[in-house]
């Protein structure tokens, strides 16, 4: 007990020692601090683990008068519904429930998207008919060139609910 | 050669082999108890030399903490075994366990003693919490070693979900992809976190070998890091608490008998029945393998795993923020803390604290039974504040409200049985555990057998 004591107290004078002591610890905490930001940046998902999938974000669609109007088409590859209103409005919407991420399919007896998980709905333009789910499908900027229609898979836009700025109309409408 | 080694006989190589590995039976052996005695030796670098008689009792113990290690050893085996044939690809893992099952001889039973050895650790390891706790073993000096066991839950708990995505069934995929889609809920940190784990958007191919990785390397690293410290802890209070009878003087250890044979024997008997248990139940039922995932379609119900459906079906009823942040946090800090409340009295070794704890306990349990299946069936089918006051953002209608209100009722009770019971706050502390207790196990069952497709209440069996 009193040799500890003695020990200590050699310590707490400041001697050299203890200085080096200290720096050495400070030292062990930088090298922890560095190899935790290391594995953080190596497993956190960038641009260089995901590859194949992001390579070819933009998907055609094909011609705007192939989809009938008040139509639901599925493309399985991009992930997301194709939906054309009855006013000839594209809108391109995300597959996955808002609610915790189950796919949606379209029931068209219904006229609605039913979720399977925990029976959310949403209307054809993607809002919320039934929670729990707490915002409107997200969406997928559509654009149209030369009448043919185009979707951007690259980035999902989320949104709380449904508005008319979302529907990307053809130029002949 | 050197002098100082200059042996008494001359030795066979077989013989200096012998001696080199068990160095103990080099001396003259005159009978046969002189390698038991070397054997002894090795085993009570594990175990302690004596033990105080008294914990022996199956009572005390139920030797479920001696069950978890040999499920631990078990589950490192088998899993070790399964390496050798799955492949943690997308396009590949579901196929790597056909063949296991199909081609590999024993690779069905393998699988299923890994399942079943899986499961059955959680439920093992959740009651020996339970035993734990109602024997008081957490007051001091055992303070801390609570702390290490729930470390060791934890772990455990996660081992199981990180698991469960590698069979890439469709079982797998949704519930992993459900669970996944509760972190986007966590305020802050919530999408950070969600894109760290699933390694990319979606549960894919980067999610796979992500589990894959902290399944087989860093879980295992970590229990058999954490399973000696909890050992030595327990060690260190001087072996498991002493059992007593309620109003019993504390201090009186009783008498010691030695660990060999006393403990070991328990301890192999343990062992062999519980692997025996196991195999038999594999032999006779296989692990479940349901389809191969499809990420296009969702089965109906999805459901979480079965040790997560009483948060599931919190997440029915109350506001994401609460059921899946506050409320989980509050509960960890809780079981955290426990120990190291201020008690009016130490209770160590006494099941349930005294007679009065006893009673409380069996109210509390009593409570919750009726209260929670009551407050779902009421939440389903009468309740609905978010309709009632729609200019009200849920957040307070399906959170605040409804937690404020449990809180103040937990609260309640808590007083009530103080003053009702005249309990000490070992025993009314002991009353809310249970009552919260119970609940949760009446939300796991809810969500395991009480709903059906699309997550309707309903009755199981019809
Ligand atoms: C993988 C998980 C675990 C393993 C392998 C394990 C193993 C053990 C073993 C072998 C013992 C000796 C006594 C007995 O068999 O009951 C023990 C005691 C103990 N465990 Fe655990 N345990 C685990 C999880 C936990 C958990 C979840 C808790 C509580 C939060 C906990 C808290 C304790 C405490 C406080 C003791 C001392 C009990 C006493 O002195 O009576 N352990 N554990
Ligand atoms: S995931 Fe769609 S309702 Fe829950």
């Amino acid at each position: 007990m009193s040799d500890k004591k003695e020990n200590q107290h050699a310590l707490s004078r400041g001697s050299r020692r203890s200085f080096l002591v200290k720096i050495w610890i400070g030292l062990g905490f930088v090298a922890l601090l560095e190899f935790i930001g290391v594995a953080t940046a190596f497993l956190f998902p960038g641009k260089r683990r995901v590859t194949a999938d992001n390579f070819k974000t933009v998907i055609e669609a094909g011609p705007a008068d192939k989809f009938p109007l008040d139509s639901v088409t599925a493309f399985v590859r991009g992930k997301f519904y194709l939906v054309r209103l009855d006013d000839g409005g594209f809108l391109a919407l995300s597959r996955k429930c808002t609610h915790l991420g189950c796919t949606v399919p379209w029931v068209s007896k219904e006229k609605k998207f039913v979720c399977p998980c925990h029976s959310s709905t949403f209307d054809i333009r993607g809002a919320v008919v039934s929670p729990p789910a707490p915002r409107a499908l997200d969406i997928y900027h559509v654009f149209i060139e030369n009448t043919v229609v185009k979707v951007d898979t690259a980035k999902k836009i989320k949104r709380t609910e449904f508005r008319s700025e979302h529907i990307v109309y053809p130029e002949s409408v | 050669m050197t002098q100082h080694e200059v042996a008494p006989k001359k030795l066979s190589v077989f013989q200096r082999i012998r001696y080199s590995v068990f160095p103990g039976t080099q001396r003259p052996v005159k009978d046969q108890r002189g390698y038991r005695r070397f054997f002894n030796s090795l085993i009570l670098h594990f175990r302690p030399r004596t033990v105080p008689d008294r914990t022996l009792r199956l009572t005390l113990s139920w030797g479920l903490g001696g069950m978890a290690v040999v499920l631990i050893f078990l589950l490192i085996g088998t899993g070790v075994l399964l390496k050798f044939v799955y492949e943690p690809f997308p396009g590949k893992a579901y196929d790597s366990i056909l063949h296991l099952q199909r081609d590999v001889l024993f690779g069905q039973l393998i699988r299923n003693i890994h399942h079943w050895s899986a499961n059955l650790i959680l439920i093992v390891v959740f009651l020996h919490f339970l035993r734990v706790y109602f024997t008081g073993a957490f007051h001091p000096p055992r303070q801390f070693n609570w702390v290490i066991g729930l470390g060791l839950f934890f772990t455990v708990l996660l081992s199981n979900f990180t698991g469960y995505l590698l069979p890439w069934d469709q079982l797998a995929f949704w519930a992993v992809t459900i669970c996944a889609g509760m972190l986007e809920y966590i305020p802050g940190v919530g999408l950070w976190l969600q894109k760290l784990i699933q390694g990319g958007p979606a549960v894919g191919s980067a999610t796979l070998s992500n589990f894959y990785a902290i399944h087989t390397a860093i879980l295992p690293a970590l229990v058999i890091t954490l399973m000696p410290l909890h050992f030595w802890r327990v060690r260190k209070a001087g072996g498991l608490v002493i059992p007593g009878a309620p109003g019993e003087i504390k201090g009186t250890r009783g008498e010691s008998v030695p660990a060999i044979p006393n403990l070991i024997l328990r301890e192999v008997v343990v062992a062999l029945v519980l692997l025996a248990c196991i195999l038999v139940f594999s032999v006779l039922f296989n692990a479940p393998l349901e389809s191969k995932a499809n990420p296009g379609l969702s089965p109906n119900p999805t459901k979480a795993p079965w040790y997560f459906l009483g948060i599931q079906e919190m997440l029915m009823h109350f506001h994401p923020f609460f059921s899946l942040f506050l409320i989980p946090i509050l509960m960890m800090t809780a079981l955290l803390g426990l120990p190291y409340i201020d008690y009016n009295t130490d209770t160590g070794g006494v099941w349930f604290a005294s007679p009065t704890g006893r009673k409380t306990a069996v109210v509390a349990a009593l409570t919750a039974t009726v209260a929670t299946p009551v407050g779902i069936l009421a939440d389903e089918h009468f309740i609905d504040l978010a309709n009632w006051a729609d200019h009200i953002p849920p957040l307070i209608t399906n959170g605040l409200i409804p937690f404020v209100i449990i809180f103040a009722a937990s609260a309640g009770f808590y007083v009530l049985i103080k003053r009702k019971y005249a309990a000490t706050n070992n025993e009314a502390i002991q009353a809310l555990f249970v009552l919260f207790l119970v609940a949760f196990l009446i939300l796991t069952a809810t969500g395991m057998w009480f709903r059906g497709p699309g997550m309707k209440l309903m009755l199981p069996f019809y």
